[in-house]
């Protein structure tokens, strides 16, 4: 089976995310005062072969916690879907 | 005051603290102190506050010059006047075990720090340097460090917009597990137009100013405080993060605030936070103050007084306004959209009082906290290595002669002495418009003094750590000989140092040892050079159970000044037809050469040959000679020795050379032996009697090498080792080859 | 006599240097603007420096184009007036729309500072209307998102309307890959728009036009604008 992996990284809440923080201010600035806490992370999207859906998440959690996300300072989630 | 159960002397022991200093406390305070009380003790008193294990000796160092205007530990960093109505500021910082976490972020958050040092005292950084150490690159993990710590610096430096001008990168798996961090930064001021690091005035103000406040660099406190602080231990970051932009906005604004003159002190909030910040200055001050905890802008919720004190985040500023010009300072941070926040008042107490929200958190005696203060101070015991006499047993003829030329190759692609230009590339080494250094390189960095008249600072990093290893006293002389002698061969005249002491657990009696002995001497070679330590940091425990303490490295930032441009010396060969030679000892030394290390790969043999008369002379005679403009090109011998200098001032120029060995000599000692306080020089035959004769004068052995050629290559006793085009691959790609991403 | 200002965005860390060039460069007034003033003083010529505007967060010269002053400058190349982008200004220009295109993270995924040799390729425009056709001119770089990218139709109009203003070339004046240091299609260091009026460049001019730092090509560059002034 092929699964499409869909991993999405964010800073952990306690740490300091200054993109954010320099985001939340522009978005302050263009109008868009109500915005709040904003967060920058990332999406990485991939084909993963696998026999069951539980082996394709094992793998993608492998493959975040190993390299996708820098686990000191990053959560992950993984998204799993049937190609 | 809250009386629930106060902690007992286990907890201050989790906290780092001694049986004694705890008892020291009961009796400072005239009671059990409470454990926000106990926690500002602990990082006050840490090694990093309080220098308690170090402080002994560092007051052995010499301080005294007619420059110096604020002498080591007074300010934020050492101020040193060089003429014209202006004044450095310069200082080195690790950043060694946030780094070995976190590399990108250590490194960039240690380039952060030493910077706020430097604006604090109201000088603008003009230069960066770096002197960083790991295990050998051949390593993943060390790859995955190299590229991480050269990162988090060059995206910091880059964004913050001051240059990066230069550094040193050194590789031995000593290191594997400790990789060292160190950042070096110099700012320029008006004499008389510093800011301190005070707090005095009943009524003044207490404002922060920068990022918010979150529960970063609380950990060791943290984990104390579990048994009576449950809610405050969840969500500790791991890892604090550096805004560069933050920085730069931080660094105009506090310019700024510094010139509008109403600004009674101002320190930056590095180790310690806000307890570190409100004690030194108010005991400097002689005042005390009375803190509202709750009034600090904070990132994360529910914060404990302790952890809001405590707090390391970055890009932060305590200041006192003279009461009255309270709306001009608000202006100035308004503009630059920084958040600033009073927190409190300076009192007449002499004490530092904290409440949240209403209630007194901790009420203690700032000068009870501090270095020179209540702070204790230790006498620790060291013990000589054993690895010290069996260095003693090297016998050199036990190394057979190599085979020249795939010595010579091996060398020249070491990563040790390779170019390190794939890191250097990535850091902004022109912005500034003032590195001299960045067109046409020097042995050590030549930055303009923008606010002069023909006026330049020259700037190096120096550590050997092999050597110091190898003998400490006689290797930290070396590393003040060595940053001495690259900012002569360059123009310059040495001015002052700042250090960066870092070394394994000071409670091992080898390692401290290995300190006291680079101590003095460090001692001896800042008197020998009239360069006095302006002040620095040390760093202890840079050790792990598997590889052990790393190489001792008392890294060397040392300060000179150009007066007259027109002095400026290049390492790069200038005219095919120029004569080259060698000025100072040439000896049979091989001991502690990258040569017997890593290509003979004989680990145990005693630092190099050092004399410290031999070194003065030859720093004289080479001064004398660039005032005279008689030399083309100067070239400092260092790690690689004879045969290194000599490619890679055919590298930079494009011309190779003809150079013949001297008989008499160990052929492997004359071309890579590393005996101190020699420098390769090369210039027009017509100035060769002038400078015979000023060598014969001052004392300074000189020996003919050979010419500078426009064949392209290298040849050596009338071999061709190798052609320039060889060479270079063999240099640029030395260290690159590991780290050059392995893309598609 | 002409006036050049030179925009300091939060971040913006060239601009001093290029305040000092410009002076250096035949411009008899030059004026800071502050970002958040919406008057342009008077000036001739607008200068967009470089430098991490708003830190580079999000992507660089996206939240600097929102700047209050932005609205003054587009309004002022609209009518026809000269806006210069360096850098960091370069990618505010393309983030703002005033030039096709967009900057991308160089190749190798690294920061680089180094020089770089220039070739003109359009000989009318300010920047390059003294500046010699024959000649490489050696210009430092230093950004990590420099790498030029335009969609097939839009570099098919730049190359069209004659607006590459300089390409990466080797020592010798050739612009083949090897010189290429960021991965920029078709080696494009600098473009202008279609009316010649906005310009933009990766390299910094600014910095190599102190005679004391040994290289002073970038002078040319800058005192060509000068003069097309008059």
């Amino acid at each position: 089976m092929i699964f499409k992996a869909n991993v999405t990284v964010m800073p952990q809440p306690e740490i300091l995310d200054p993109q954010g923080k320099a985001v939340e201010q522009a978005l302050h600035q263009i109008g868009i005062g109500s915005a709040q806490n904003v967060r920058i992370g990332k999406r990485i999207e991939f084909l993963i072969e696998a026999d069951s859906e539980k082996l394709a998440f094992d793998k993608v959690t492998e493959a975040s916690k190993g390299l996708l996300a820098n686990v000191i300072m990053e959560n992950f989630k993984v998204e799993l879907e049937l190609n | 005051m809250n009386t629930v159960t106060l902690p007992t002397v286990e907890t201050a022991k989790k906290l780092g603290l001694l049986p004694d200093e705890y008892d020291k406390i009961c009796e400072i305070l005239g009671r059990q102190p409470n454990f926000t009380e106990l926690s500002i003790f602990s990082v006050m008193w840490s090694e990093h506050c309080s220098y308690k294990n170090s402080i002994v000796w560092l007051k052995t160092l010499p301080k005294e010059s007619e420059r110096m205007l604020a002498k080591a530990g007074e300010e934020n960093a050492g101020l040193v006047d060089i003429g014209q109505g202006l004044a450095v500021a310069f200082k080195i910082e690790s950043h060694n075990h946030p780094s070995a976490l976190e590399p990108y972020q250590g490194a960039a958050t240690g380039v952060g720090g030493i910077n706020r040092d430097i604006f604090t005292m109201g000088a603008r950084p003009i230069a960066q340097l770096n002197s960083l150490r790991f295990g050998m690159p051949e390593k993943d993990r060390n790859q995955f460090l190299i590229k991480g710590v050269v990162k988090g610096i060059g995206d910091y430096g880059n964004a913050f917009g001051i240059p990066t001008v230069g550094g040193e990168v050194f590789f031995d798996d000593c290191f594997n597990t400790n990789p060292l961090v160190n950042a070096f930064s110099a700012g320029i001021v008006q004499t008389g137009k510093t800011a301190k690091a005070i707090s005095y005035g009943v009524g003044n103000p207490v404002y922060i100013v920068g990022s918010r406040t979150g529960k970063d660099g609380i950990h060791g406190a943290t984990f104390a405080s579990e048994d009576i602080s449950e809610k405050s231990n969840e969500k500790l970051p791991a890892v604090q993060v550096g805004d560069p932009f933050a920085e730069k906005l931080l660094l105009e604004a506090t310019l700024e605030v510094i010139a509008s003159g109403s600004v009674i002190g101002i320190q930056d909030m590095g180790a310690a936070g806000i307890i570190c910040s409100t004690s030194e200055m108010s005991a400097k001050g002689e005042h005390g103050m009375d803190i509202w905890l709750e009034k600090v802008p904070t990132r994360q919720e529910n914060m404990q007084p302790f952890e809001v004190l405590l707090s390391e985040s970055q890009e932060r500023m305590l200041i006192i306004v003279e009461k009255g010009n309270e709306e001009e300072i608000l202006a100035i941070f308004d503009k630059w959209d920084l958040q600033c926040a009073q927190i409190g008042v300076v009192t007449d107490s002499k004490r530092l009082h904290f409440y949240m929200k209403g209630e007194l958190v901790a009420d203690v005696p700032a000068e009870d906290l501090v270095l020179g203060g209540g702070a204790p101070v230790y006498h620790r015991e060291w013990k000589e290595p054993a690895y010290f006499a069996e260095n003693q047993k090297f016998d050199p003829n036990q190394i057979p002669q190599p085979d020249y030329v795939e010595a010579a190759k091996f060398l020249l692609s070491h990563p040790n002495l390779a170019s390190k230009k794939w890191v250097s590339k990535q850091y902004d080494s022109m912005v500034g418009t003032a590195n001299v250094s960045a067109g046409e390189a020097s042995d050590a960095a030549i930055v303009l003094v923008k606010d002069a008249k023909d006026l330049a600072i020259v700037i190096t990093v120096d550590c050997n750590s092999r050597y110091v290893y190898a003998n400490p006293e006689k290797g930290c002389a070396i590393a003040v000989a060595e940053a001495a002698r690259n900012i002569v061969c360059s123009g310059g005249e040495p001015v002052a140092i700042t250090n960066c002491l870092n070394f394994g657990n000071p409670y091992n009696p080898e390692v401290y040892w290995q300190f006291v002995h680079s101590i003095k001497g460090m001692k001896t070679a800042c008197e020998a050079f009239k360069t006095p330590v302006t002040g620095g940091n040390v760093s202890f425990y840079n050790q792990s159970g598997y590889d052990g303490p790393v190489f001792p490295t008392p890294t060397i930032g040392m300060l000179g000044i150009m007066e007259g441009l027109h002095k400026r010396t290049t390492i790069a060969f200038k005219t095919p037809g120029h004569r080259i030679a060698l000025l100072g000892p040439m000896t049979d030394d091989i001991a502690s050469s990258e040569y017997l290390y890593s290509y003979c790969k004989v680990k145990a043999s005693p630092a190099p040959y050092f004399e410290m008369e031999k070194e003065l002379l030859t720093q004289k005679l080479v001064k004398k000679l660039i005032k005279q403009s008689l030399l083309a090109s100067c070239h400092d011998l260092s790690d690689g020795g004879l045969w290194l200098a000599l490619a890679e001032s055919g590298l930079n120029s494009g011309f190779g050379f003809e150079v013949c060995g001297t008989e008499g000599y160990r052929m492997d000692a004359f071309w890579f032996g590393e005996g101190q306080s020699r420098v390769l020089i090369s210039y027009p035959l017509e100035h060769e009697d002038r400078i015979k004769t000023l060598a014969l004068e001052k004392e300074v052995d000189f020996l003919p090498l050979g010419i500078v050629s426009d064949n392209k290559s290298f040849k050596v006793d009338g071999l061709d080792w190798m052609s320039i085009s060889e060479a270079s691959e063999l240099y640029e790609n030395g260290l690159s080859k590991y780290l050059i991403q392995k893309s598609n | 006599m002409k006036k050049a200002g030179v925009v300091v965005f939060p971040g913006s860390n060239c601009d001093q240097d290029l305040v000092e060039a410009l002076s250096r460069s035949g411009f008899e007034k030059v004026a800071k603007l502050w970002h958040k003033q919406s008057d342009l003083e008077d000036c001739d010529i607008v200068f967009l420096p470089g430098g991490f505007s708003y830190g580079d967060y999000l992507r660089s010269g996206a939240i600097a184009r929102f700047s209050p002053i932005m609205k003054e400058v587009k309004a002022f190349g609209e009518r026809g007036n000269f806006v210069v982008g360096i850098c960091n200004g370069f990618q505010i220009l393309t983030e703002a729309n005033m030039l096709p295109g967009a900057l991308l993270r160089n190749k190798d995924r690294l920061f680089i500072c180094d020089y770089t040799n220039l070739v003109v390729q359009n000989p009318k425009t300010p920047i390059t209307n003294s500046l010699k056709s024959d000649q490489v001119y050696s210009i430092p770089i230093a950004h990590g998102e420099g790498r030029f990218f335009a969609k097939e139709k839009e570099m098919d109009e730049i190359i069209e309307g004659n607006q590459i203003l300089f390409k990466y070339a080797t020592a010798d004046g050739l612009t083949t890959s090897d010189a290429n240091p960021n991965g920029s299609l078709e080696n494009i260091a600098g473009i202008c728009n279609r009316g010649g009026n906005i310009l933009g460049m990766m390299p910094h001019p600014e910095r190599v036009s102190d005679p004391r730092l040994g290289r002073a090509d970038g002078k040319a560059l800058l005192s060509s604008i000068r003069t097309f002034l008059d």
